[in-house]
């Protein structure tokens, strides 16, 4: 097993002046509502264990007041926990001195806002070129790396606009722009699109997949919308109350929910779009064998293959090779979600 | 017999109190009904003032005691006070002498285009630029180009160092609230006190002939704006953006000269413009501790009955202000960049 990039274990928060004190009551299982009637305490973060692996986009996803933002910003230390291990790539940022969190901030982590968070006074090529002027680099040096970065995230040609005159994506772009322009392993995104409408979302997953693809950078993001989860995640974090429900592989998650928050949770989405063959799939077996299809197609790829007929097999393939073989009587049956399909069990 | 006297024979207090000094008139209209031949009739219940508990027992100081420690406290205090303050203060002078004579001696026709290119530089616009031309030109035209010039370089001088003060001040407050918590009442202190209650105690203080007389008493009034609209800016700077700071690691100083001092300078300018205008208020009253400017010639036009001497200059003091405010509002809009228009 690698070292993961980041390693949180045992990790609370509790908000209030008397956290500590009243941390016992937690671990001992008391939950979020009680403390906050018995002790006037609220819970933020409930014994939060998560890996995040290099190179990977791990989203943590959550309703609102569930814990997902201050989770992040436990990562560099925005919030201080009230106990707790973290451990960013092999060093404890618990331990770190106030000039050392300073540095890991600037050459470790970078971070994407909701609302952007840019400074209005600057323009785009000064605001993209922050990270580094704020590590003393010359003028020069941010000028040119926020000119390529933004270039890459296809702004070129506003380097001098201020952001009041850009539009909602446009200044997201420059915070990815700023964010990538700091050269940092890790990007922690806030909600990075949530403020976004929703083409432009779709817009900025995309950009943001793409960049993945190249840079093969540890991203940490946060996001309350499971659609855009799911079309991110490498791994999957669901967070209710301030603790973790379930994670672990995001097509695992729909298939196998673990709680019914989740199963509510996945029941409204659109299986067929979000579901891969390669999770549907069965072993290779003699049959019939209708025709071929890639394991990362969606289902919705593959209905569109069969034209709708249901008494086909196809065999699955990866890179050329067969992995395996998939009915498409399993494919309909695992468009339903479990929920209701183990209540039509029972009757 | 007075009205409390049963109350301090009822505590066994006579002894205490002992005999009243004299009988003699205490009061002016003690002494206007004793001439009159009326005795003094006591209310029903009088208010149990010093005053009036004195009458009953003579042991317990009179009101006027009061005011008269108050100032024998202060004149105790002013030797200790002045040697402190004298030295201090003193740079002030100069710079309001120095301020004053540069003024005065630099010629209209050099003055006249610094101030209007000044003017454009700070505002950038044509017609605020052009109206400080027109407005300096016809307060010359009557005469009244120097003292004009006077009341400006003391307001340049007193405002220069309001904020030079005030803005450090305003900052340091905005970093602790406890700091805040005990300089706001200061604060309100100094901008409620009727104006003319600041010159008292800095006539005992100061010889009138010096000028940082009334410096001190413009400052004092006019330096509270700068510095509440400075801790108040500060405290504004959007939370989003200051984490982002932090985010990206950003030290203290960084963080101030980069972010909140820039965001929060619409804020700070407004304060700098409420700044200008009262340090314009304070010299016109501080011209009754001889202030040089147009205050004095609205003094003339009450002393003496001249009207027409007093709407002239008050004229000229509206003038300026517009000026004043007109181009400081002007730089305070050239500074929002969260206003940029496409």
């Amino acid at each position: 097993m690698v070292e993961p990039m980041v390693r949180m274990r045992g990790l609370y928060k509790i908000f209030g002046a008397r956290g500590k004190d009243v941390l016992h009551h937690v671990q001992g299982g008391m939950g979020k509502e009680e403390l906050l009637a018995r002790h006037g305490h609220v819970l933020g973060l409930n014994n939060i264990n998560v890996d995040m692996q290099a190179g990977e986009i791990t989203v943590v996803m959550g309703l609102s007041g569930s814990g997902k933002s201050t989770l992040i910003r436990h990562l560099n230390r925005l919030i201080e926990p009230t106990v707790g291990e973290i451990v960013v790539q092999g060093e404890d940022v618990m331990g770190l001195s106030e000039n050392g969190l300073r540095k890991a901030r600037q050459e470790k982590m970078s971070m994407v806002f909701q609302k952007f968070a840019l400074l209005p006074h600057k323009t785009i090529l000064k605001n993209a070129g922050m990270p580094l002027s704020v590590r003393g680099h010359d003028e020069a040096t941010c000028d040119k790396e926020a000119t390529k970065w933004l270039d890459r995230v296809g702004l070129s040609g506003y380097e001098n606009h201020y952001p009041a005159q850009l539009s909602g994506g446009m200044q997201q772009r420059v915070g990815i722009a700023r964010a990538l322009t700091a050269n940092t392993d890790i990007m922690l995104m806030d909600e990075a699109f949530s403020a976004l409408d929703p083409l432009i979302r779709t817009d900025m997953q995309n950009l943001l997949l793409e960049l993945q693809k190249e840079l093969h950078k540890t991203i940490i993001f946060i996001t309350h919308d499971l659609d855009e989860a799911l079309k991110l995640a490498d791994h999957l974090v669901i967070l209710k109350d301030g603790a973790v429900v379930q994670q672990g592989e995001p097509q695992g998650i729909l298939l196998n929910p673990c709680d019914p928050y989740i199963e509510d949770f996945v029941s409204d989405i659109n299986r067929a779009r979000v579901l891969r063959v390669r999770s549907v799939m069965s072993a290779v077996s003699e049959a019939d064998i209708a025709g071929e299809v890639d394991a990362d197609k969606s289902l919705e790829d593959l209905i569109t293959l069969s034209d709708g007929d249901t008494n086909h097999i196809y065999r699955v393939t990866d890179n050329g090779e067969t992995v395996g073989q998939i009915d498409m009587k399993d494919l309909v049956r695992a468009l339903v979600p479990r929920a209701s399909s183990s209540a039509s069990a029972a009757r | 017999m007075a009205f409390y006297d049963g109350l301090f024979n009822a505590f066994g207090l006579k002894e205490w109190c002992g005999e009243a000094a004299s009988s003699a008139p205490m009061s002016m209209a003690e002494l206007l009904a004793k001439s009159s031949g009326k005795e003094t009739k006591g209310e029903f219940f009088p208010f149990p003032s010093l005053d009036n508990l004195n009458e009953s027992c003579p042991g317990i100081i009179q009101s006027r005691d009061v005011t008269k420690g108050i100032e024998n406290g202060f004149l105790a205090a002013k030797p200790g006070l002045k040697a402190v303050l004298d030295p201090i203060t003193q740079p002030l002078s100069w710079l309001l002498d120095g301020a004053l004579w540069l003024f005065a001696t630099t010629p209209w026709f050099i003055m006249v285009p610094i101030l209007v290119l000044v003017s454009w530089f700070a505002s950038r616009s044509k017609q605020v630029t052009s109206f400080v031309f027109a407005s300096i030109m016809m307060m010359g035209l009557v005469d009244h180009y120097d003292v004009a010039m006077q009341t400006l370089s003391i307001i340049f001088v007193c405002t220069t160092i309001s904020v030079l003060f005030g803005v450090p001040v305003g900052i340091a407050m905005s970093k602790s609230d406890r700091l805040q918590k005990s300089v706001v009442p200061f604060l309100d202190l100094l901008q409620t006190l009727p104006t003319f209650v600041y010159l008292i105690p800095l006539i005992f203080l100061f010889s009138v002939t010096e000028s940082k007389l009334y410096g001190i008493a413009i400052i004092l009034y006019a330096i509270v704006p700068v510095i509440r609209l400075t801790d108040l800016g500060i405290r504004l700077v959007d939370k989003d953006v200051i984490e982002a700071a932090d985010a990206f690691g950003m030290n203290d100083h960084q963080k101030l000269m980069r972010v909140q001092l820039p965001l929060a300078l619409p804020n700070i300018m407004a304060g700098v413009n409420q700044t200008i205008m009262m340090s314009l208020a304070m010299v016109v009253i501080a011209s009754l501790v001889s202030a040089p400017g147009l205050g004095v010639n609205v003094l003339r036009g009450i002393r003496n009955l001249e009207l027409g001497v007093g709407i002239v200059a008050g004229i000229g003091i509206v003038l300026l202000a517009v000026i004043l405010d007109r181009v400081s509002k002007a730089a305070l809009k050239r500074v929002d960049m969260t206003d940029v228009k496409h």
